[in-house]
């Protein structure tokens, strides 16, 4: 039993980072309907903003451990922005496949630029937060774990807030649900995409700091396997959906961890993309989706 | 108010309006009618700013706005009540109110504005967390009115407001159209398929076939047109 709920609490840290980064694709994919594949290489530079910064900051300590993640996140939502502003943007109205494509050439550019400036070597990512271990009934759990959970929990309830509260985010959903009646409304569709590629980047930067915290080994490399599975999980939970891409986060980062410590394990990374398989199968708009139906 | 001078607009290779000119004096009702494809909806998408003309130019207020984004045409009070209503039909009544106040920041102009919308369709307030794709189509187009009429509008575009709804309430919303120009004094274009109707409340009408303007003239004269009459009016 304590075995289980061991699983079960290094299932739900990993898939709350899976989450994370699940929700920048899921939201772009909302206001531009696309899938944004250098989102993965965001999270990795996120990362190893975190790596320079946290070289500044005094190690293990509760403030340091903030300022580096308020800076990975700063420094990536500028990118996501800048990446919109600089290779999207000038596609809009064209081809869908042709803004795809164009989102390998980002993601390869990012991931090559990243060997050129950072090496190609994997480096340890500091401890920034305190470190220790304790038990609860049978239970090993680590501050770094707690930090993911936090850090995440607290991420969505902003993002809940900032989607259904305020009125950029009320633009957000009229967007992902009709550009040309947002228009017509007075919103500037540019201005709001420009938010939602800075919303979701801050958001893998901040998964990007918590993954190298569990798994402090990083490289430019880096973001390409926890990038697929999140997309995985945000077509698991619907795609566009944004409870979803969180729902779907956390079951792929659970799943996964069982099978992980299973006789199975070799298959661990193999399980995502059974469940993609499946479900687009068998419930092709996701776990939350819907097929909208729009009376006339 | 607005002036429409020599718009050409293409899809393509193919041509939409082939060089159209009008105006629209301060304080009128002005409707467009004619068949399917003659161009009326691509006049209003082009005069919002949605599509662009390929030459001409669009003045409002003495402005030349051809070239503006949709959102900048929307803040010099040029507000576009689109053909299907477009509506954000996952959003509550009470969101789409409010995003149609988007770029006001004066709340009680806001609050006034409201209770304008409210004042003339009640049944809107009665819905105010119900979501906008559950109404039926006429409370949708009324939603599509007030959520126009919340970016404090100078003049108003009205694509086929009578298309899919039950014809009971087709006369509350022309009656409410005339009511919203009459009292609040919004400048109104009006499309429409249903010409007879068209033509009964508005003052002035131009008619369109296969991108260029056919006739023009004042509505009472035109509804006794006999030519119009074979044409748009069934006899």
């Amino acid at each position: 039993m304590s075995e289980f709920l061991q699983q079960l609490l290094n299932g739900l840290s990993l898939g709350a980072i899976y989450a994370l980064i699940a929700l920048g694709y899921t939201m772009v994919y909302g206001v531009l309907r696309f899938i944004n594949f250098a989102h993965s290489d965001v999270f990795m530079v996120g990362a190893f903003i975190g790596y320079y910064v946290g070289k500044l900051v005094p190690e293990g300590t509760l403030w340091g451990g903030m300022i580096v993640l308020i800076a990975s996140m700063v420094g990536c939502a500028i990118l996501g922005m800048t990446i919109e502003r600089l290779a999207y943007r000038p596609l809009r109205g064209a081809a869908t496949l042709n803004v795809l494509i164009t989102a390998i050439g980002v993601s390869l550019l990012l991931e090559y630029s990243g060997q050129v400036f950072f090496g190609a070597a994997p480096r340890t990512f500091p401890q920034i937060f305190p470190s220790a271990n304790f038990s609860v009934g049978g239970l090993v759990i680590s501050t770094n774990q707690l930090a993911v959970i936090l850090v995440a929990v607290l991420l969505m309830i902003g993002l809940q807030f900032i989607v259904y509260r305020t009125k950029i985010g009320t633009a957000m959903r009229a967007v992902s649900l009709n550009p040309k009646a947002a228009q017509l409304v007075g919103v500037n569709n540019d201005v709001v995409i420009s938010f939602t590629f800075g919303l979701g980047s801050a958001l893998a930067a901040a998964g990007g700091i918590l993954y190298a915290l569990n798994y402090p080994s990083i490289d430019p490399l880096m973001g390409v396997m926890p990038g697929l599975k999140a997309f995985v999980a945000a077509v698991l939970g619907g795609i566009g959906n944004i409870p979803g891409a969180a729902l779907g986060g956390l079951i792929l980062g659970t799943v996964e961890t069982f099978v992980n410590g299973s006789q199975w394990s070799t298959y661990k990374d193999a399980i995502a993309f059974a469940i993609l398989i499946i479900i687009l199968l068998f419930r092709p708009a996701g776990l939350l989706g819907k097929f909208t139906v729009e009376k006339v | 108010m607005l002036s429409v001078s020599d718009l050409q607009v293409s899809y393509g290779a193919i041509s939409a309006l082939g060089g159209i000119s009008f105006k629209i004096e301060q304080g009128s009702i002005v409707t467009l009618i004619g068949g399917n494809g003659a161009g009326k909806t691509t006049t209003l998408r082009t005069i919002s700013g949605l599509l662009r003309a390929k030459t001409g130019k669009i003045e409002f207020l003495g402005e030349d706005i051809t070239a503006l984004a949709p959102h900048k045409i929307v803040a010099r009070g040029l507000c576009h009540v689109p053909e299907g209503r477009m509506i954000f039909s996952n959003l509550t009544v009470d969101e789409n109110l409010a995003m149609g106040a988007y770029l006001q920041t004066d709340a009680a102009l806001i609050a006034k504005n409201r209770d304008y919308v409210f004042s003339i369709f009640p049944r809107l307030k009665e819905r105010l967390k119900q979501t906008a794709g559950t109404l039926s189509g006429g409370e949708q187009q009324m939603l599509a009115i007030g959520r126009a009429l919340m970016s404090n509008p100078k003049f108003l575009m009205l694509d086929e407001p009578s298309l899919g709804i039950a014809p009971r309430l087709i006369s509350t919303i022309f009656e409410k159209i005339v009511e919203i120009n009459k009292h609040h004094g919004i400048t109104i274009l009006l499309v429409e398929q249903n010409a007879n109707l068209a033509l009964e409340v508005s003052s002035y009408a131009y008619v369109l076939e296969t991108g260029r303007i056919v006739m023009e003239g004042e509505s009472k004269k035109l509804r006794a047109d006999p030519q119009l009459k074979a044409t748009y009016l069934g006899g």
